[in-house]
């Protein structure tokens, strides 16, 4: 079990999404960042999809009732364990009653914490993820806050090693594995490149200086923006003529333009359908990128095609593959280590 | 009829029956997702209809592994699939012919567009409410929100443009009206719809299956309450 002593800006319950119900108007809610998240879980040997953390800018104040294994990933918001400084992306084994906080925000905008096991809340219509507009999913349908205590489901064969080892080292708090996942991987949350986009349906109804300066000027990522939406301040766009658009689906990146001009991006709690005319889809290779900026930050797109997002997603699911392998034989080979040691 | 297949960025097929909003092409939009559901392809992960469209999410990492290096993009390997159910598309779907009726309070702070509505239309508030209760109402898809129904039917004498400005929160049950559609917020959520009502009805209940009250292909009534009994049903449904 966890507990939360200090709420955070905004820390909730997510997984990969809920699916299958978005025809019944139900949003898939689930992680921004599914790089991190996934890597979260695979350093701590749970499945993709266990339900892990994710921390806004600001995180939480956390206890941790029972010696267990944790990583965080994603934007470096600086975490500490009992006042010592902790890395990212690694295997981390923490003792019962060490506290985890959060310093200065250094580099992206939201990290994940998964924790060996997994979250033990219930699954609404198949998911862990918190959907916090109809208050269903995650821990009471809503975002942590102090007090709340979250249980772990019963961990997996390794802890017990790490908890053997522990017992050697009585001092520290907390104890890193050496290896760390490398850079190459996890550097999409610092690289301020383009965010690619594909044409979107309704691109050419768009005037052509609007379609030019959608895929060349920057724009800002307004305050008002969430999990919902980034919603973009730059040069208005503008349609042709002015017409109504019938309402169809929306995804995970689909950039729309309401009448005034803004253009937004829908993210992870975006609705199912939507009405604005389309002139982009971000590449789902660069929305975790997306989730990493926060507001403030400029953002300009550049082009690409739908064979070439699509290529350039599967080199980073297969890339993301080899980790998972590369990261359980690392903790194999950890375990066997361990065990010659005790 | 001619069918579009074309992609929706790069985990996504887009299917459209046609491109104005009328039953006959609901009724194929319907007839095909009543066909994905009973064949519910393994490398489809879910759908989306809609007005014209059924949108079909689907996962590339797994044709890409299903087809081996035959294919250059798990994309053109959805689309031959898509075109082969297409071709089977035969099954027509039982029509349920529900009627469900919505009791509406028209106007005042639970409709705060009505005057907009009825100055944009040049009419009184009175005759927007008895239009709007006229129509002859179709659920042709649920969208954007938890169980939120897009309708068919409404007078486009009461039509008018969606909020230049969307708000950041509608009330749970606010009618709307934008362009010539009119539905139900079933949540609060942002939006960019007229609202000229409010209903105390839930349209969303997540412990039901399906979760959500209306379903394509239902028709609707809607009626008058007053506020007052606006408030009374309000207090009952909780």
């Amino acid at each position: 079990m966890i507990r939360i002593l200090k709420s955070g800006l905004l820390t909730s319950i997510q997984d990969l999404g809920r699916y299958g119900y978005q025809k019944h108007g139900i949003i898939a809610s689930g992680v921004m960042d599914s790089v991190a998240h996934r890597i979260a879980n695979f350093l701590v040997n749970n499945a993709a999809n266990a339900p892990t953390l994710e921390i806004t800018l600001m995180g939480p104040v956390i206890e941790f009732q029972e010696d267990t294994l944790i990583s965080i990933c994603g934007g470096e918001l600086s975490p500490m364990i009992d006042g010592e400084h902790v890395n990212m992306w690694k295997l981390i084994y923490v003792r019962k009653g060490s506290e985890l906080r959060f310093g200065q925000p250094k580099q992206g905008f939201r990290a994940y914490l998964a924790i060996a096991g997994g979250f033990d809340v219930p699954r609404v219509m198949n998911s862990a993820s918190t959907y916090m507009r109809a208050a269903v999913g995650g821990f009471q349908g809503r975002m942590l806050e102090k007090g709340d205590e979250i249980p772990v489901y019963p961990d997996t064969d390794l802890s017990g090693i790490f908890q053997s080892l522990s017992s050697e080292i009585r001092k520290d708090p907390f104890i890193e594995a050496p290896w760390f996942v490398a850079p190459e991987i996890t550097s999409y949350t610092k690289t301020n490149e383009p965010i690619r986009v594909m044409r979107g349906r309704e691109f050419e109804l768009f005037d052509d200086a609007s379609q030019n300066n959608f895929m060349k000027n920057s724009f800002k990522i307004d305050p008002k923006s969430d999990r919902m939406g980034y919603r973009l301040k730059g040069t208005t766009l503008s349609l042709k003529e002015k017409q109504e658009i019938v309402s169809e689906a929306v995804t995970f990146g689909t950039v729309q333009v309401p009448p005034e001009g803004n253009p937004i991006i829908l993210l992870a709690d975006r609705q199912t359908t939507g009405g604005y005319p389309k002139i982009g889809q971000v590449a789902s290779v660069d929305l975790p990128r997306i989730a990493q900026m926060k507001p403030g930050e400029n953002m300009t797109f550049r082009h690409i095609s739908h064979a070439e997002a699509q290529h350039l997603y599967l080199k980073r699911e297969n890339q993301l593959r080899q980790l998972k392998r590369g990261i359980h034989s690392n903790i194999t080979k950890e375990a066997q280590i361990c065990t010659a040691l005790i | 009829m001619s069918i579009n297949v074309q992609p929706f960025g790069d985990q996504a097929i887009l299917v459209e029956f046609g491109s104005s909003i009328n039953e006959e092409t609901n009724k194929e939009v319907r007839k095909f997702s009543a066909h994905l559901d009973a064949s519910s392809p393994e490398w489809m992960i879910e759908y989306i209809p809609a007005f014209t469209t059924v949108t079909i999410i689907y996962d590339p990492l797994y044709i890409s592994h299903q087809v081996g290096g035959e294919t250059p993009l798990p994309y053109e390997w959805a689309q031959q699939r898509v075109e082969e159910l297409l071709s089977k598309n035969a099954i027509d779907r039982n029509q349920t012919d529900r009627t469900i009726e919505i009791p509406v309070s028209y106007g005042g702070d639970l409709g705060p567009d009505l005057s907009f509505v009825a100055a944009h239309n040049k009419m009184s508030e009175e005759e927007v409410i008895k239009t709007h209760m006229a129509g002859d109402y179709l659920v042709y898809m649920i969208g954007f929100a938890p169980g939120f129904p897009y309708i068919g039917g409404m007078d486009e004498k009461i039509a008018a443009p969606r909020r230049d400005d969307p708000r950041l929160a509608i009330p749970a049950g606010s009618v709307g009206i934008a362009g010539a559609q009119t539905g139900v917020y079933p949540i609060e959520t942002p939006g960019g719809w007229q609202l000229i009502g409010r209903t105390p009805l839930r349209l969303f209940q997540p412990e039901k299956a399906p979760p959500s009250l209306l379903q394509a292909g239902d028709h609707i009534k809607f009626t008058r309450i007053s506020e007052d009994e606006y408030k009374s049903m309000k207090e009952d449904e909780r």
